[in-house]
């Protein structure tokens, strides 16, 4: 073998054999036997079975749910990231620090606590409560649940990219007589976009599959505030294997295809950043 | 990034020291997979058996306990998980065990009153003083009132609730379907949340205070009002309910592999015996043994109960009927 094919970098081999076999163990292979479960399942009773009015209304609630919990997240986590990076004060360190903390808590606790909060007799519920907002037990309280768990993601994403941003490209813009929301939306955000959007698409993943803190302040009904992966587990538990593997073969290609679009849309996103 | 190491060295030394006392081993051990409300039950009883075993053979044995919704529960058995004895809320449960061969077929006729050691019935927990006045199954279904019940897919608990209240509006309206379908999708419009096991409806009605009445398992219900929260909760019987009859049995397939046939055999014996007996009803199961029964009469209120081939003919068919996918009870939610 000549030096020309081999490429620059040693080890491509290896490496990319690694690659493929640590996927296939963690990813592909066990993706794979949701196919194979399903072989067992007529077309006709599998399209029953994924488009019943019921799984309809989980993919739903599933989907608007984490759309609707990412784009709080990319919102607020921009402006966090903005605080955290560009200002001085003091117990940022501990701020930032807390940022991280919906990664190391066990979601169910996250998601008693949060319930406790947002019930109609809990510290944050029983203002809203007066107010007609109903939190927990409702898709609301799952809206809820998944901005916890997504926040860090944005946050992290955007954090890196303004710590790099010259504060020097600002100022030069404000002594040519730039407005500060002018800087803002024609300098600051084009910069930000690609890496708030990869955030979004993070979040908004986790948000897709989150199970733990959902459960229990979903109120879990039918037709109404049950998310997928719950539908998946009450499927399992009636033995119904075939449908519990349909439902999640549905759920897992859309979300698969939203991720790819979302993906797809940030690189353009960031071409134009990057020319405009 | 120092916060994060400052957090995670903490939580990574809780979770191993959580997690050390797991890893002792006895001689023999005896995991007994069960559902949701029978914990306090079993940690007790566990402790008189291991006891009564050490005495009579001199082994020592350990027993380990799992508790979650019984269909969950079920489930996992059937996945391997590695079960010697199985108490669960309904044989329903276990007949899905033994489609698998994991079970003989025959395991109801192994053990006296059909491999319940126990029974029990559905009743009312309402908040101190009855603030809704709620007397019967009629008052669930009253609009304004918040009913706590389990989601009967998931739940064995859940699934006696309904089909006590359906019993009840059979007998009371002459075996209408349509009325006890009525009654039933009323009471269910008046639920807000549906919890996966016994446990954790008991937990949105008592402690998260949701709710203005609880449908639980008779032992839930006066565990509740004796132990966990004297004072603030009322039993309320209704004028018929079910009766619930928890099954036990041993998984022949995972006992003939460990080689624990024998203890695990005894383990559920011990649960027939006056000792056993006597447990069960001071964790407010209903015993049969008479001379328990007598010992405890006080604490049990007369109830009214049915039972589930009466009425239903067997559990494979309520089951069939009532919970299967695109069941009555699917049709409760999807007509709303």
């Amino acid at each position: 073998m000549s030096d020309r094919q081999r490429g620059v970098l040693p080890g491509f081999g290896l490496s990319m054999g690694f690659t493929l076999s640590y996927l296939g163990l963690l990813v592909l292979i066990p993706l794979g036997t949701l196919f194979l479960k399903m072989a067992a399942m007529s077309w006709s009773h599998f399209v029953e079975v994924v488009l019943s009015p019921r799984a309809l209304a989980a993919y739903r609630l599933s989907f608007g749910a984490a759309l609707s919990a990412a784009t709080i997240n990319a919102v607020c986590g921009l402006l966090l990231a903005w605080v955290l990076e560009r200002y001085y004060f003091p117990g940022k360190r501990l701020i930032d620090g807390l940022i991280d903390l919906p990664f190391a808590l066990p979601t169910a606790v996250a998601g008693i606590a949060l319930t406790t909060m947002y019930a109609g007799n809990g510290w944050v519920g029983q203002h809203l409560a007066s107010l007609g907002i109903k939190v927990s037990y409702t898709p609301l309280g799952v809206v809820v649940a998944l901005t916890f768990v997504g926040l860090p993601f944005v946050v992290r994403t955007v954090q890196p990219v303004l710590r790099d941003l010259p504060v020097a490209v600002e100022e030069a813009a404000a002594s040519m007589g730039a407005g500060r929301l002018q800087i803002f939306f024609r300098l600051i955000l084009p910069e930000l976009l690609p890496a708030a959007v990869t955030g979004f698409t993070l979040a908004f993943a986790r948000g897709l599959g989150e199970y733990g803190s959902v459960i229990f302040i979903a109120g879990n009904m039918p037709m109404r505030s049950e998310i997928t992966p719950l539908l998946i587990m009450i499927k399992l538990e009636e033995y119904d294997y075939a449908g519990a593997t349909a439902i999640a073969l549905v759920f897992l290609v859309a979300s698969f295809a939203t991720l790819l679009f979302i993906n797809a849309l940030s690189l353009r996103v960031g071409a134009r950043a990057r020319t405009g | 990034m120092q916060i994060r190491q400052w957090i995670s060295i903490p939580i990574a030394f809780l979770l191993a020291v959580c997690g050390a006392p797991l890893a002792g081993a006895a001689d023999i051990s005896l995991l007994n997979v069960s559902y949701d409300p029978t914990r306090e039950l079993y940690q007790e009883f566990n402790a008189a058996f291991v006891q009564y075993w050490k005495d009579s053979t001199g082994q020592a044995v350990k027993i380990q306990q799992s508790h979650g919704g019984a269909g969950r529960q079920a489930r996992a058995v059937m996945d391997g998980l590695e079960a010697d004895v199985v108490t669960l809320a309904l044989a329903y449960d276990i007949d899905a065990i033994a489609g698998t061969g994991f079970i003989a077929r025959n395991w109801q006729s192994r053990l006296p009153h059909n491999s319940a050691p126990y029974t029990s019935t559905m009743v009312f927990l309402v908040r101190k003083g009855n603030p809704k006045n709620i007397r019967d199954w009629d008052d669930l279904a009253r609009p304004g009132i918040e009913v706590i019940t389990p989601n009967p897919k998931t739940s064995g608990g859940a699934r006696w609730n309904y089909l006590a209240a359906w019993g009840y509006a059979l007998s009371k309206h002459g075996g209408d379907e349509t009325q006890a379908r009525e009654l039933v999708t009323r009471i269910y419009r008046n639920v807000p949340v549906l919890d996966t096991g016994a446990r954790g409806s008991t937990i949105t009605f008592v402690e998260r205070s949701i709710g203005d009445v609880l449908i639980a398992w008779e032992n839930e219900a006066m565990l509740v009002v004796s132990r966990l929260k004297p004072g603030d909760f009322e039993i309320v019987v209704p004028s018929l309910s079910i009766l619930a009859e928890p099954p036990v049995t041993v998984v022949d397939r995972v006992v003939e592999r460990r080689g624990t046939r024998a203890v695990a055999q005894a383990y559920l014996e011990y649960l027939y015996s006056p000792e056993g007996q006597a447990l069960a009803a001071k964790h407010y199961y209903r015993p049969h043994l008479a001379s328990v029964v007598a010992e405890y009469a006080q604490q049990f209120p007369e109830v009214k109960r049915f039972t589930i081939d009466e009425v239903f003919g067997s559990w494979a068919k309520a089951q069939r009927t009532h919970f299967a996918s695109g069941g009555i009870f699917d049709q409760i939610y999807l007509d709303r």
